[in-house]
């Protein structure tokens, strides 16, 4: 298999403060992962805030440099500190889409704006008509069209139009990858599942492979292939999806799935969290331990001496 | 409407819009628009609906913060605090000052932006609490730390600062200003939207714990389907300023009689089930021009003509169950009742 995307023991340490009163945060520490190029995937990295999800999600978008360990987007290192023309070409194939739609759009210039600019600097093209073409072309794979969003400015869209808008301008350079930072946590619920059913869409039909960051692990199950869960910088548990969220093995997964809250026993009122459960979740916060492979293919983090 | 006496808060056909005259130009935004309803006493009332339905100028009413330019157009919305009765619609600003968080509280979303930055919690509390409650330096001082007690938050919070509480400390200590009154009627305004999976949980039970210690009512107020699930004893539906559902919580999840609250449920993906969830289709409706007729038929898949022209009631369908629909009787609830969810060893 050629990999895609491999981050290879990545760590991140940010310093805050002076020489006095200095800080150490460990923002991500030692992760290691692959993306195979021939199979696409949404690949999910699963974590609470703090966890140093969107922390790799940037130095995977080559925003910030790892403090050690490599990262390496089809067999180049990834990195900020390159040449323009190699900048440019990296960002063509690895597109983010951000949170927030609405903050993501300067409200004062026109959706297509974006659209053009980025079809301009990625595709080359100068003529409009090209232009255009390229633009609704990608609009069209998100359910949209050219003629819905020329002219408009993101207060006159609603907040999944914005956001399908914002996965067409990712698109336009046709990237074999998206990174998606929470898609949906500001979107309304009525138009939720059209931005995650439209994530699993790409990945069908168009063969774009999507990295997935979010604390919601009910769209998790639904749409993912793999997944890695997050605590504190570390990978705790990490696996076919499925398997994972099935059957947690590790505790603070198993806090994570214990947390969600489901509709099955609605009107029930169960809100009691097993206390024991918190306890173990965060006895192993903080511990190295290491990953071990289990039977399943799933890897887990484990304790010496637990 | 007869006033029930187990009725904390009765409102009668209310309506509140937005009115604005500037250079001549008329513009009316009716955010909320004839909504009919009451909450008991101790229950837990949750309000859905998603940005712009205009659920959050309900509860501006409801909390008798009107500013302009909203206004309340016609309509009632009248509380029963203990044989004494407010109305929100004609109170003065003495009246709402003398029921504000003794009986009428509110928590507040963003807890980063509700307290004082460069304020210790300690004197927060006192700017909420101590005049209301009218105790004595020591009684107040009691009081207070009971409560933080109660919270589970250590009595050394009062002297932090917000920054230095994490996101799940300062959510129980806003809900901890809304509650050291003990009012009798409480809103919670998306009190957990901003947390994690596990925090919120958290908060969630402490809400619903004090909430019965107390023996009032609250109003909350989610978008979230899966947090009314686990609060609400009634969950109320709010579409484009109109209330289009409400009913015991179970039923509202395996029986709705509504399209959208069919849709909303049925959309919710959960751990262990990779079926395709349906999208719904279209844009929320402006309340500043709403769709004649009812507001959803633009994106209801039940829709007939008569929905595009004749505004449907809201009916009694089943014991303490309202919709307004035309065509309820044929509204399949699009998920089967599952089994009690596995518990985790």
């Amino acid at each position: 298999m050629t990999p895609l995307l491999e981050v290879r023991n990545v760590s991140k340490r940010f310093v805050m403060g002076g020489v006095f009163g200095r800080k150490v945060v460990d923002a991500v520490q030692d992760a290691s992962l692959t993306l195979s190029a021939e199979k696409p995937e949404i690949f999910t990295i699963i974590g609470e805030s703090g966890s140093g999800k969107t922390t790799l999600a940037r130095m995977i978008l080559g925003l910030e440099l790892p403090t050690s360990g490599e990262i390496s987007f089809a067999g180049k290192t990834v990195s900020h500190r390159v040449g323009r023309q190699e900048r440019l070409d990296f960002m063509a194939k690895v597109q983010p889409v951000f949170q927030n739609p609405f903050e993501a759009f300067n409200p004062l210039k026109r959706i297509d704006r974006y659209l053009e600019s980025t079809a301009r600097q990625f595709l080359k093209l100068k003529q409009q008509d090209d232009l255009d073409g390229a633009m609704d072309g990608a609009l069209q794979k998100v359910g949209l069209s050219l003629a819905e969003v020329k002219g408009r400015y993101p207060h006159e869209m609603s907040g999944g139009q914005l956001q399908r808008a914002a996965i067409a301008r990712a698109l336009i350079p046709n990237p074999p990858l998206l990174v998606a930072d929470e898609p949906v946590s500001m979107v309304d619920a009525s138009l939720r599942m059209s931005i995650v059913n439209l994530l699993r869409e790409l990945r069908d039909s168009l063969g774009v492979s999507v990295i997935y960051i979010t604390h919601d692990l009910a769209t998790a199950y639904y749409i993912s292939n793999r997944l890695i869960i997050m605590q504190r910088g570390r990978i705790v548990e990490m696996g076919d999806a499925r398997t994972v969220l099935d059957n947690p093995e590790h505790p603070y997964s198993r806090l994570l799935k214990a947390s969600v809250l489901s509709t099955e026993d609605a009107g029930a009122g169960k809100l009691a969290t097993d206390p024991g459960m918190v306890a173990l979740a965060s006895d192993a916060m903080g511990r190295p331990g290491r990953l071990v492979d289990r039977a399943d293919g799933r890897m887990v983090r484990i304790y010496e001496g637990v | 409407m007869t006033q029930d006496r187990n009725d904390i808060l009765t409102v009668d056909g209310l309506k509140a819009y937005y009115q604005m005259d500037y250079f001549g130009v008329h513009r009316e935004v009716r955010a909320v628009d004839d909504i009919t309803m009451t909450v008991r006493r101790n229950e837990v009332y949750g309000i859905a609906g998603e940005s712009s339905s205009g659920k959050t100028s309900f509860i501006k009413v409801l909390a008798a913060a009107i500013r302009p330019p909203m206004r309340i157009v016609a309509g009632t919305a009248k509380y029963d605090f203990k044989g004494k009765s407010f109305d929100v619609a004609d109170a003065t600003e003495a009246q709402i000052e003398a029921v504000r968080w003794k009986h009428l509280s509110y928590i507040m979303q963003g807890s980063m932006s509700v307290l004082n930055p460069v304020r210790r919690i300690g004197k927060t509390f006192e700017d909420f609490a101590k005049r209301p409650l009218g105790l004595s330096g020591t009684a107040y001082k009691e009081r207070v730390q009971n409560h933080l007690e109660r919270l589970k938050l250590p009595a050394d919070v009062l002297s932090a600062y917000p920054h230095e509480l994490s996101g799940g400390m300062r959510q129980r200590v806003t809900i901890g200003l809304a509650t050291v009154c003990h009012p009798e009627f409480v809103i919670a305004d998306e009190p957990t939207t901003a947390l994690d999976v596990v925090v919120q949980k958290e908060v969630l039970g402490l809400i619903r714990e004090i909430q019965q210690d107390m023996g009032s009512s609250v109003v909350f107020v989610t978008h979230d389907m899966s947090v009314h699930a686990n609060m609400a004893d009634r969950v109320g539906i709010i579409y484009a300023g109109r209330l289009v559902e409400e009913g015991p919580t179970r039923d509202m999840f395996f029986a709705p009689k509504h399209p959208y609250t069919a849709h909303l449920v049925a959309s919710l993906p959960r751990i262990g089930d990779t079926t395709q969830r349906p999208a719904l289709e279209g844009r929320p409706p402006s309340l500043a021009e709403p769709p004649a007729g009812c507001r959803f038929h633009p994106r209801c898949p039940l829709a007939i003509d008569k929905c595009k022209t004749d505004v449907p009631p809201l009916e009694t369908v089943a014991p303490d169950h309202r919709t307004a629909c035309w065509r309820w009787r044929d509204v399949e609830p699009l998920v089967a009742p599952q089994r009690v969810s596995e518990v985790m060893a």
